[in-house]
């Protein structure tokens, strides 16, 4: 077999390799992706997206058997779930999207080449399986992540990763998450909604640690009203018999979900023998997503958190237009973050506190119409403005459907609104969204609805 | 039709900027693509550079001598189609003062005055604060190598907008200095290349060489100043007007004949001098670029007003980018002059691989004692450098001193033997 040549390799077909390989596509250059698994990486294939179909269909199912209680005067009988065929409909939707990924890949102009890249050296990989050698200018790690395992609950069996729970043919009747970050807290929603006895056992004092507890509370008194038993401050020590042992007793779950974290995926690529520089576990990179050696650039998980896709996809975009000679830099500002847990929690920019000189003002979803409307009144939105000028810092919501939020949030920080800038600009009614204008408002003494 | 912009492609390794040599069209011209527009010149070598497509020359990037950024707009042209660039706006014509609908006589309204909207909370961001710019703004900084951090927003909270961006590039850049509301953190990057380059070598080349010595005289111009003033007075309009230079140059062409090791080259490395017959005198001028030595071929041959009109000449072409490279090169001994701003001394270094620099200090009346009073006098200081490897201190004061007797009694310059 000889070698292939291109200018351009792409080690993962995740969202940074995708969306770098089809960039650098767009711009004329000879790209080849390789990836083990179908296109799409975690994000789509075991990830986001399957992810957010089985939280929808356990809302629609939720929505039902609690319509009888509502005050909305429905009457219906309880709901039964078909999950084999809610798992059937889920992988369709990834198999659509594989196979989207691969048609844009294809009409870019980007080879894609399937099986595990190794570095031979820093211009050449071997694929293993078919021991395809290839050789290119320029090569971008975009290896993405894996879920971090615990010595006292190796994946197996009951024991599952985010990627086994999105496997499950049945619902199971009890569920232990062990880490209340947001993917466990998103899937154990889930499964709750869908019936399942969910207990959440979380080591740090409060559920998803990377946020402050004012933004965290209404995702913890909706786990509450959903029945979601919540354990922090406990550590989980083994599993025996149905039970999950932890430091605070024993849990009945017929299965364990652990979620406490993911690794960058560096072993089993010969990253080591090429002695990039690390930042603790990940890819060391500069402004410009290269790698402590020149012509090899690392994008998306492997280099570290945010652990996002959309962090990924833009990285990969600006590694493509760098290596076709453009005049590009990392200089984001903002990257939102999103937990679809319910109701959503979305974060954008500064927290309170995380930068100098400013403040918080919070409108209550409660002085919303569109909420109430939605009988969702919980939550709230969060502007994080700097005292000296009014700039918009860090803006956070927290609420049903606030996830929409994120593009709002993202470009008034990216470009570089102030107070009154979103003070002054019309947001339609009755929206969520009003309730961002209204925060700026109050922020500089002018609120109406509060 | 559009309008399409040739840049300055990369014309070698390291080069930011190139020297506009030579224009090879003029606006209106037609052109063809490969048709050559322009050369250019890098510190390594000159370059042609073709037109990337077929148009009429619109307008030029600049004047001959023109430092042309990598990248920067070389030519704008007409094009068939799209083109690659907006349109430039037309040049505002000078209008007339607004006339009143009242009738004449009325004041023009007063412009707004120009106030920083909202002054109130004004305040520079915080430091290490990214400054506030949309994406867009943000790319095109890069594109132009512009350091937001040092451009003023106009917009809220000290917003920079494309305006903000556009009114920074026209007024050439970076604020330094003078006192500001808030800390200055601006630090602009410049690359030192092409002509700083050159200077920054040859001045270090010189400095690691040479050991100086330099030795400060005063002479005192009266009588030449006087001769000067007749000189000029009698032949004005018929002959170029005569500065000290020439009058030097005569006594330096006189000095070096007794002393023939002053006027030479030293080649280290073979470890040779060469003493030249005739005086190839280096006079070191400021340019927009920076600092250039064009050079007075065969000074000993010219006459004082030959020399003088050859000083002028090879000036203005330093200055306008015409200087051949001959020109620039053969000197023998340098005479460095900053004319008023000369201040009482300086401490010249050497035109490598030359032996001797004689610098000119400013020329003021100070008081001299002739033994029975002050008296007022017109006196300069001549401050000399050598090579002192193949000078040595005695030749180098014999050398100064005879300078001196003869600018003070400048009938000796013009007296055979």
């Amino acid at each position: 077999m000889s070698d292939l040549k291109c200018k351009l390799l792409i080690i993962g077909a995740g969202p940074g390799g995708y969306v770098c390989a089809i960039r650098a596509g767009q711009l004329g250059i000879d790209t080849i992706v390789v990836d083990e698994g179908k296109p799409g990486g975690t994000c789509l294939n075991v990830g986001c997206i399957p992810s957010k179909a089985l939280i929808h269909a356990a809302e629609e199912f939720h929505r039902i058997a609690q319509a009888p209680q509502g005050p909305l005067g429905i009457r219906c009988g309880a709901p039964e779930i078909d999950f084999a065929k809610t798992v059937a409909w889920k992988d369709g939707i990834v198999q659509r999207l594989n196979s989207g990924v691969a048609a844009l890949m294809k009409k870019a102009g980007v080879r894609f080449v399937e099986g595990r890249a190794r570095f031979l050296d820093g211009k050449t990989v071997a694929v293993n399986g078919s021991g395809q050698v290839i050789q290119a200018q320029y090569i971008v790690i975009a290896s993405g992540s894996a879920p971090v395992e615990l010595p006292d609950l190796p994946f197996g069996g009951p024991i599952l990763s985010s990627t086994g729970a999105m496997e499950l043919t049945q619902v199971p009747d009890s569920l232990a998450v062990v880490g209340g970050g947001y993917i466990g807290l998103e899937l154990g929603t889930a499964f709750a909604k869908l019936g399942t006895k969910v207990t959440v056992v979380e080591a740090e004092e409060r559920i998803l640690p990377l946020y402050d507890a004012e933004l965290t509370r209404p995702v913890s008194a909706r786990l509450k009203a959903l029945g979601v038993a919540v354990k922090t401050g406990t550590r989980a020590r083994g599993y025996e018999n149905g039970r999950l042992q932890t430091s605070q007793g024993d849990v009945a779950a017929e299965k364990v979900l652990v979620t406490v974290g993911r690794r960058p995926r560096t072993a089993g690529i010969g990253i080591e023998e090429l002695a990039l520089t690390q930042d603790g576990p990940f890819v060391k990179t500069d402004s410009h997503c290269q790698s402590s050696m020149r012509g090899i650039y690392a994008i998306g998980d492997v280099t570290g958190e945010p652990m996002l896709a959309h962090r990924a996809m833009a990285q990969g975009e600006m590694v493509a237009e760098y290596i076709a000679g453009h005049a590009v830099q990392w200089d984001k500002r903002a990257i939102p973050a999103v937990c679809f847990t319910d109701p959503e929690v979305v974060a954008c920019g500064a927290l309170p506190g995380e930068a100098e000189g400013t403040a918080a003002t919070l409108f209550p979803l409660q002085a919303n119409g569109r909420a109430l409307t939605a009988e969702r009144e919980d939550g709230f939105l969060r502007v994080i403005w700097r005292q000296s000028d009014h700039a918009v810092v860090g803006l956070q919501a927290v609420g049903a459907g606030v996830s929409e939020l994120s593009a709002a949030f993202a470009l008034a920080i990216e470009m570089g609104a102030c107070l009154e800038d979103i003070g002054a600009t019309i947001h339609a009614h009755p929206t969520q969204s009003e309730a961002l204008q209204e925060a700026c408002l109050r922020a500089l003494g002018q609120a109406l609805h509060i | 039709m559009g309008v399409f912009e040739i840049r300055l492609p990369d014309v070698g390794e390291g080069v930011a900027e190139a020297e506009l040599i030579e224009w090879h069209v003029k606006p209106g011209d037609v052109v063809r693509e490969d048709d050559i527009l322009a050369a250019v010149m890098t510190d390594k070598a000159a370059v042609e550079v073709p037109s990337s497509a077929d148009g009429t020359v619109l307008e030029l990037g600049g004047e001959i001598g023109a430092m042309i950024p990598v990248g920067g707009v070389l030519v704008r042209l007409e094009v068939e189609g799209a083109g690659n660039a907006a349109a430039p706006a037309p040049e505002p014509e000078a209008k007339p003062a607004p006339q009143s609908e009242q009738g004449a006589g009325t004041e023009p309204e007063p412009a707004p005055p120009a106030v920083a909207k909202r002054a109130g909370h004004r305040l520079p961001p915080p430091e290490g604060a990214k400054p506030l710019a949309a994406p867009s703004v943000r790319a095109r900084a890069r594109a132009e190598g512009v350091n937001l951090r040092q451009v003023p927003g106009s917009g809220p909270a000290g917003r920079i907008s494309h305006e903000d961006l556009d009114n920074w590039i026209a007024s050439g850049g970076i604020k330094q200095g003078g006192v500001t509301r808030g800390r200055n953190t601006g630090v602009e990057e410049i690359r030192v290349v092409g002509m700083r380059r050159k200077i920054a070598e040859k001045m270090a080349l010189a400095k690691r060489q040479i050991p100086h010595i330099t030795i400060v005289e005063e002479v005192e111009m009266g009588a030449l100043e006087d001769l000067r003033a007749a000189l000029n007075k009698k032949h004005e309009g018929s002959r170029p007007k005569l500065t000290l230079l020439p009058f030097l140059l005569r006594a330096i062409v006189e000095a070096v004949r007794e002393q023939p090791g002053l006027n030479a080259r030293f080649d280290d490395e073979d470890g040779v001098i060469h003493r030249h017959g005739g005086v190839h005198a280096g006079i070191a001028t400021q340019t927009g670029q920076g600092l250039t030595v064009p050079v007075v071929h065969h000074a000993e041959a010219g006459s004082l007003w030959d020399n003088a009109a050859e000083i002028q000449r090879l000036a203005e072409a330093a200055r306008d980018g015409s200087i051949k490279r001959e020109e620039l090169s053969g000197g023998t001994i340098t005479i460095t002059s900053l004319g008023p701003l000369g201040a009482i001394a300086t401490t010249p270094i050497v035109n490598y691989p030359e032996v001797a620099i004689v610098g000119v200090n400013k020329m003021q009346i100070r008081p001299v004692w002739d033994g029975q009073q002050f008296r007022p006098r017109k006196m300069m200081n001549l401050s000399c450098s050598f090579d002192h490897r193949v000078v040595d201190g005695w030749d180098a004061a014999v050398f100064v001193q005879k300078l001196k007797s003869l600018l003070e009694t400048p009938a000796m310059l013009f007296v055979e033997g």
